[in-house]
């Protein structure tokens, strides 16, 4: 996915020096009887992967009308009778959901405001190491958290921020008073995003350091030769040699924009820190969880799932118009 | 696009001579790169040695870096509950089955995916991507699977994630990236779809299934969610939900204090329970890493 941007056709990934591809070959319209009849055994290796993803992604998706019927735990998975938005007002007039939403948008814009441009930030400074076994050695510790479940770390950030744990260390050094983070909503947001900082960071600098490798020398060489300074050099070539990549991830992490580690909440808040911890999706698993109110539940899941896709497709569209990047 | 086959390292030469800016600023970066490997490992370092302190120093707030106390009580006593080493099985049961059956759906479909030439090739990949950016959602999905008899049963934990898209499109990326004479002048030899699919296309194929199963494989490792909403019974549990249980039990003791020896015994427990959760990932990690960013950027040629 990601990244790179030619339009839809297969585009060929080696090399092109390497394998100079056919021109393809001019597109016969076959009838699907006879592409059935010449290709049954290729469409007989997509019958299970498709029945996986209509069961499993699809049928959920018709599963939300739940969120317009009353539904009984039990009874059918599309629910027993009708009752209209009735599910959708209540929550647009339940004042916990405005406050659970204004915390989704907090915590999402906090989360890209850092998650989004640190890798680049890291991808450049990477690329002004000469020291080869040094570069290496910062990427591989730095793409370590990358691999750790999400409970590990939830596991670990309570550990740091327990009474007894080096974040109090440091308070108490410096003659404060120990803090339960944890217990405190003030805290929240710092831990939760300094958390996804710390395990993200690394690994996104990937594509972004593949990208640098591209970025044509012969600029640098004519920047140079008018007087560009480094500087100068990174912010007139460097950075919009990798603008395409900037804009995909930026549009890939407004599309996850609203569904903001659900996970990580989930295992990092409790009561206490719910006035700023509790978001959309935490929020809707203890309605249908915990209340058991499945409808009410699939109501704000649905609403969050559109609004997620209205932003991709915004941001989508904003790049193709302004950057002529795009995801499609 | 050309992402693949540069090098990563290329020396970077940008001017005869450095100006003192910038050996000043390469001095400096060397420091800020360093801070960033510290506190990348910072929180390891204290993790590894606060499993292996006496109690009373970590309750006293006085380990950092350095055991003290040195103390393998808490091994000890995590290792010795068998319910850990069950949940631990489970985990590597799940890990395989769920891998092996997400790499032959993918390879599946990805192997379609790619046939440029196939009718309804554009609708496929279409039902794919679109659940990149849509998803029914939590209820729907719980719904589903409990209605399909589900849980409680391992399919609960394997089947509902067993293709994810970005694998796909990484794989398919790979098989177009092959030649097609070799599969052309084994069709002219008599071989259907399935024997080049199986003789030809998968030996040629090792190195991105291996990228593949490592995919798969360290996201059903530490994956806790499902199991957490689906499994009842605590014998069914993988290692990641005994962890969470260890830590949410700890909160709930510590917010209201209640039990003094609890509280204790949570703070060198959950720093165990990590450790041991934890090491199987360190320990192959320095080996497979380079396959994980050779996928990534595989990826990253097809959007």
């Amino acid at each position: 996915m990601t990244s790179t941007l030619r339009p839809p056709p297969p585009a060929a990934p080696r090399a092109a020096a390497e394998s100079p591809r056919p021109a393809p070959h001019p597109r016969r319209r076959r009838s699907w009887r006879q592409a059935l009849r010449r290709d049954w055994q290729l469409y007989s290796l997509a019958v299970l992967p498709l029945l996986f993803f209509l069961i499993f992604r699809y049928l959920p998706m018709i599963g939300n009308i739940i969120a317009f019927r009353r539904f009984k735990p039990g009874g059918s998975i599309f629910g027993e009778y009708w009752v209209g938005l009735r599910y959708f007002r209540m929550f647009f007039t339940d004042p916990t959901f405005w406050e659970v939403f204004t915390n989704t948008l907090v915590l999402g814009a906090l989360t890209l405001l850092f998650c989004f441009p640190l890798p680049i930030v890291l991808a450049l400074l990477l690329n002004e190491v000469r020291a080869r076994r040094f570069k290496r050695f910062v990427q591989s510790v730095s793409y370590l958290p990358h691999f750790l479940s999400i409970v590990i770390v939830a596991a670990m950030v309570m550990q740091l921020t327990s009474i007894d744990g080096a974040a109090n260390q440091l308070v108490r050094m410096v003659g404060g008073d120990p803090v339960a983070f944890l217990q405190q909503p003030q805290w929240f947001r710092t831990i939760y995003v300094s958390s996804e900082v710390w395990q993200t960071v690394g690994w996104g600098t990937i594509l972004y350091l593949a990208a640098l490798t591209t970025v044509d020398e012969d600029l640098y060489e004519a920047a140079r030769i008018d007087g560009a300074s480094r500087l100068r050099q990174t912010w007139h070539v460097t950075l919009p040699g990798i603008r395409p990549t900037m804009v995909t991830l930026l549009i890939l992490n407004i599309g996850s924009f609203m569904a903001v580690g659900f996970e990580k909440v989930l295992l990092l808040y409790n009561p206490l820190t719910y006035p700023t911890a509790d978001v959309v999706s935490t929020y809707l698993f203890r309605m249908g969880f915990q209340s058991s109110n499945f409808s009410y539940a699939a109501a704000i899941g649905l609403f969050e799932a559109v609004i997620g896709l209205v932003l991709v497709l915004s941001a989508n569209l904003i790049s193709r118009r302004t950057v002529g990047t795009s995801l499609w | 696009m050309v992402i693949l086959g540069t090098k990563s390292d290329a020396p970077q030469t940008r001017g005869p001579v450095d100006s003192r800016g910038y050996r000043i600023f390469r001095v400096v970066n060397t420091i800020v790169l360093i801070g960033v490997v510290i506190v990348t490992l910072f929180p390891f370092l204290n993790i590894v040695a606060r499993s292996l302190s006496d109690e009373a120093y970590i309750i006293a707030g006085k380990v950092s870096l350095v055991p003290r106390g040195f103390d393998l009580t808490a091994y000890k006593l995590v290792m010795s509950d068998a319910m850990f080493w069950t949940n631990y099985r489970n985990t590597v049961v799940y890990t395989v089955v769920a891998t092996l059956i997400s790499i032959v759906l993918t390879t599946c479909y990805a192997y379609v995916l790619s046939k440029p030439q196939l009718r309804g090739r554009g609708l496929l990949v279409g039902v794919a991507l679109f659940t990149m950016f849509f998803s029914g959602g939590l209820i729907p999905n719980y719904v589903l699977v409990t209605s399909l008899g589900m849980k409680n049963t391992i399919w609960a934990v394997v089947i509902p994630n067993a293709i994810s898209v970005f694998n796909l499109l990484v794989m398919k990326a790979f098989f177009e990236s092959l030649p097609t004479e070799l599969e052309e002048a084994a069709a002219v030899d008599g071989l259907n779809t399935y024997g080049i699919l199986l003789r030809i296309v998968l030996p040629l194929s090792k190195a991105i299934i291996a990228t593949m199963v490592l995919f798969y494989a360290v996201s059903f490792w530490n994956s806790w969610f499902s199991a957490f909403l689906y499994f009842d019974r605590q014998d069914l549990l993988p290692v990641t939900v005994y962890l969470r249980n260890l830590i949410a039990g700890a909160t709930s003791a510590e917010s209201a204090a209640a039990d003094a020896d609890k509280v204790q015994a949570a703070a060198t427990f959950q720093a165990v329970t990590i450790v041991l959760t934890t090491l199987p990932i360190l320990a192959v990690y320095p080996f497979v890493q380079r396959y994980f960013v050779r996928g990534v950027m595989l990826g990253a040629v097809k959007g």
